[in-house]
C-alpha cells in the first residue's frame, strides 16, 4: 500500500492510537484514562479502515467504543470509594520490564520473519463474505459464541442481584 | 514510502505491551480490565493485518476470527465488571493489592 | 435511471455540478488527490451549511407549531411574526458567559459538547441526498449509522459526570439506560429492512425501492413503527426526554452548561432529530425518489420535503404526548418492542428465503409479503399488548429497602468482611 493518503493516514492513526494508549497508563484520573481508552479504540478502528476491513471497523466502534466503554464507566460509577487515582501497584518495575521485553520480542519476530506476502488489492465486499463464512464454515463456533454471550449475560445479572433474603422483610 | 505488514505488526506489538503493563501494574481492578481490552485490540489488529497481507485461500477468515474475539471480549468485560461490582459490595475496595484472602 | 442531460446546469442532481467542476480541475492538470479533497470539502461544507440553516429555521417552526397545537401563539415579537427568533436565540447563546463550575472536571466539561455534536453530524456523511450526492457511500452504511449513534452515550456520560452535580449524573444515567435499550431495537428493525434489500449500502436501498416501485414502509409496518419509536427515544425529545426533563431534574445532563456550550447541546438535539428523520426517509420512504417524479423535481428537494414531513411528526408528538417515566420506557422497550422486533426479523427472514428459493417474481411476491406483514403487525401489536396488560399486576406496598440491606457500604463504618 504505497499511495500517499494511506501512508499519511496510517502514521496519523498509529500516533493517535499509541499516544492515547500511553495516556491510559500515565493519566492520574481514572475517568480521563477511560476517555483515552475510548480514543484508542476509535484509533484502532481507523487502522482497520486503512486495511480495508470496513465491517470490522464499524463493529469495533459499535461494540468497543459504544458498549464496552459504557460498561467500564458504569463499573467505575458503581464503585465510589474505589481508587480513582489510577496508580500502579508495587509491581510496576517488573511489569515495565516484562512489557518492554514482550514488545521487543514481538517486534523483532515481526521484522525478521519472511512473511508470505500476497499482492492482492484491498477487499471489496467483506460483510457478505464474513456472513457466509459465519453460517457455512464456522457455524459451530458461531452457535457456541451465542451460547457464551447468553451465559455471560445471565451470569452478570445473577452476580449483582441483591440477595433474595433481603427482599420483602 | 509504503506501509507493509511489518508496520501494522509493530503497532500491534506496542499496543499489546502497553496493555500488558496496564494489566500487571494497575492498582484498580478496572484499570487491569482496561489493559486486557487493549490487549484484545492489539491481537485483533494483528489478525486483520495478516488477513490483508498474507497469501491465503480464504483471506477473510482473519476477519471472522476477529468477530469471535470481539464477541468473547464483550462477554468477558461484562462478567469481569459484574465481579468488580460484587467485590466492591463485599470488600468495599477494588484495589488489587488488598484482595488477598487467598494468599498463602 | 437515465438522466436526460447530465451537464453542470442540471440541478436535478447537484452531483452533476460538482462532477463537472472536478473534471475541470483534472483538466487543469492537478495531481490525483486534489479532486478527491475538493469533493470532500464541498460535501462537508454543504452538509454543515444545510444543517445550520435547517436548525435555525426549525427553531422558529417548532415553537410556533407546538404553540398552535397547545392553543397559544408562540413567539411573535422578535421580527415579523417572530421570524427573527432563531437569530435572537443564537445571539443570546453566543454572548452569554460560559461558566465552568469550580469543582467540575474542566477538560471533560469542555469536551462533552463537542463529543455530542460530532456523531450527530457525521451521520449525514452516508445519507444519499441524490443519486450522486452522497459524501461517503460506504458498503456498511447502515451499520455505520448505528455505530455512530452509539457514540452518543459516551458523550452524555461525559457531560453528566464532569458537571459534578448529582442531578446531572442521575439524568445522564437514565439517558444512557434508555439509549442502550432502544439501540438494540434499532439494530433489529434496521436488520429486517436490510434483509429485503440484501445490501447495507444506503444507495442500494434507495435504488431497490425505486426499482421495485414500493417503499419498505408499506412492506414492513412493524419495522417502521418500531424505528419511529426507537428513533424518537434516540433523539432525546419529548415524550421521551427524561434526559432533560425540565420539571423533574432541572435540565438533566446539561444542567451546568450555559452559553455556547448549551448551544451545542441544543443544536445537537435538532441535528439528531434530522438524522433520525433522514434515516427513516432513506430506508423506509424511498429516499430521494418518488416513483418517477425525480425526472422533473430535483431529488434533493424531494428528500428534504420528506425529511421535514417526518420531522413534523416528531414535533407533533412533542406537542401532544406527555412525558413517559423511565420505568415505563424501559418496560416498553424490553417487554414489548424487543420481542416484536425479533418476531419481525424471523418472519422477514423467512419471507426473503421463500422469495429466493421459490424464485418468485417481485410482482407476485411483494404484495403477498406486504399483506402478511400488515396482518402480522396488527395481530402482534394487539395480541401482545393485551397479553402484557392482562397479567395481574399486584400492587403491594413495600417498605423501602435501606441501602445497607442490599449491601452498600456506608462511609465511616467498618466494611463487612466475608
Amino acid at each position: 500500500m504505497d499511495d500517499t493518503g494511506t501512508v499519511v493516514a496510517f502514521y496519523l492513526l498509529s500516533a493517535i492510537t499509541i499516544s492515547s494508549a500511553l495516556g491510559v497508563v500515565v493519566v492520574r484520573n481514572l475517568i480521563h484514562a477511560v476517555v483515552f481508552l475510548i480514543l484508542s479504540f476509535v484509533g484502532v478502528a481507523g487502522l482497520y479502515i486503512t486495511l480495508s476491513a470496513d465491517f470490522i471497523a464499524v463493529t469495533q466502534v459499535l461494540i468497543y467504543a459504544g458498549a464496552v466503554s459504557v460498561l467500564i464507566l458504569f463499573a467505575i460509577v458503581l464503585t465510589p470509594t474505589g481508587d480513582r487515582g489510577n496508580q500502579e501497584t508495587f509491581l510496576r518495575l517488573p511489569a515495565l520490564l516484562l512489557a518492554l521485553l514482550v514488545a521487543f520480542t514481538l517486534g523483532y519476530v515481526a521484522i525478521d520473519t519472511d512473511w508470505a506476502i500476497s499482492d492482492r488489492e484491498g477487499f471489496q465486499q467483506t460483510a457478505s463474505v464474513i456472513g457466509e463464512a459465519l453460517l457455512d464454515k464456522y457455524v459451530l463456533p458461531f452457535e457456541i459464541a451465542s451460547v457464551l454471550l447468553l451465559v455471560a449475560m445471565m451470569g452478570a445479572i445473577l452476580l449483582v442481584r441483591p440477595d433474595s433474603a433481603m427482599e420483602g422483610k | 514510502m509504503s506501509v507493509d505488514l511489518e508496520h501494522y505488526l509493530i503497532v500491534g506489538a506496542i499496543l499489546f505491551s502497553i496493555g500488558l503493563y496496564l494489566a500487571l501494574a494497575k492498582r484498580n481492578f478496572v484499570g487491569v480490565l482496561m489493559g486486557i481490552e487493549l490487549m484484545f485490540n492489539a491481537v485483533n489488529l494483528t489478525f486483520v493485518a495478516f488477513s490483508r497481507f498474507v497469501q491465503s485461500p480464504n483471506p477473510l477468515d482473519g476477519h471472522v476470527f476477529v468477530v469471535f474475539v470481539i464477541t468473547v471480549a464483550a462477554a468477558e468485560a461484562a462478567t469481569a465488571l459484574a465481579l468488580a461490582v460484587l467485590l466492591y459490595r463485599v470488600r468495599a475496595t477494588i484495589n488489587v493489592d488488598q484482595i488477598d484472602l487467598l494468599k498463602w | 435511471m437515465m438522466r436526460l442531460d447530465a451537464d453542470w446546469y442540471d440541478f436535478r442532481d447537484l452531483g452533476n455540478t460538482v462532477g463537472s467542476l472536478l473534471e475541470q480541475i483534472r483538466d487543469w492538470g492537478a495531481p490525483d488527490w486534489v479532486p478527491y479533497v475538493v469533493s470532500g470539502l464541498i460535501g462537508v461544507l454543504a452538509i454543515l451549511l444545510w444543517t445550520i440553516l435547517s436548525v435555525l429555521a426549525f427553531i422558529w417552526i417548532e415553537r410556533r407549531v407546538v404553540g398552535l397545537m397547545q392553543n397559544r401563539i408562540g413567539p411573535n415579537r422578535v421580527g415579523p411574526n417572530g421570524l427573527l427568533q432563531p437569530v435572537a436565540d443564537a445571539l443570546k447563546l453566543l454572548f452569554k458567559e460560559p461558566i465552568t463550575t469550580r469543582d467540575a472536571d474542566r477538560i471533560l466539561f469542555w469536551l462533552a459538547p463537542i463529543v455530542v455534536f460530532v456523531p450527530t453530524i457525521v451521520v449525514f456523511a452516508v445519507i444519499p441526498f441524490g443519486e450522486r450526492m452522497v459524501l461517503a457511500d460506504l458498503n456498511v452504511g447502515v451499520l455505520f449509522l448505528i455505530a455512530v449513534g452509539s457514540l452518543n452515550t459516551i458523550a452524555i456520560f461525559m457531560a453528566g459526570w464532569s458537571s459534578n452535580n448529582k442531578y446531572a449524573l442521575i439524568g445522564a444515567m437514565r439517558t444512557i439506560a434508555m439509549l442502550i435499550s432502544y439501540e438494540l431495537i434499532q439494530v433489529l428493525v434496521l436488520l429486517a429492512a436490510v434483509l429485503f434489500v440484501g445490501s447495507m449500502r444506503l444507495g442500494d436501498i434507495v435504488a431497490w425501492q425505486a426499482d421495485y416501485g414500493v417503499w419498505i414502509l408499506f412492506l414492513q409496518p412493524l419495522g417502521v413503527l418500531g424505528y419511529i419509536v426507537a428513533g424518537a427515544v434516540e433523539m432525546n425529545r419529548s415524550p421521551t426526554d427524561i434526559a432533560e426533563a425540565e420539571s423533574e431534574i432541572v435540565a438533566g445532563y446539561h444542567t451546568e452548561y450555559g452559553g455556547i456550550k448549551f448551544g451545542f447541546f441544543y443544536q445537537a438535539e435538532y441535528l439528531a432529530g434530522f438524522a433520525i428523520a433522514a434515516v427513516i426517509v432513506t430506508l423506509y420512504m424511498g429516499g430521494w425518489t418518488l416513483w418517477g417524479l425525480e425526472e422533473w423535481v430535483p431529488g434533493w428537494l424531494i428528500f428534504l420535503g420528506k425529511l421535514y414531513g417526518v420531522f413534523f411528526i416528531y414535533i407533533w408528538s412533542r406537542g401532544t404526548l406527555p412525558r413517559l417515566r423511565i420505568d415505563q420506557l424501559m418496560a416498553f422497550a424490553w417487554k414489548f418492542l424487543l420481542p416484536l422486533s425479533l418476531v419481525n426479523v424471523m418472519i422477514v427472514g423467512g419471507e426473503k428465503l421463500l422469495w429466493q428459493e421459490a424464485e418468485l417474481s417481485s410482482g407476485e411476491a411483494l404484495p403477498v409479503f406486504g399483506v402478511i406483514n400488515w396482518v402480522m403487525a396488527v395481530a402482534l401489536i394487539a395480541g401482545w399488548a393485551w397479553f402484557l396488560g392482562h397479567q395481574h399486576q399486584e400492587r403491594v406496598a413495600h417498605r423501602a429497602l435501606l441501602t445497607k440491606e442490599v449491601g452498600a457500604i456506608h462511609f465511616g463504618e467498618p466494611a463487612p468482611t466475608v
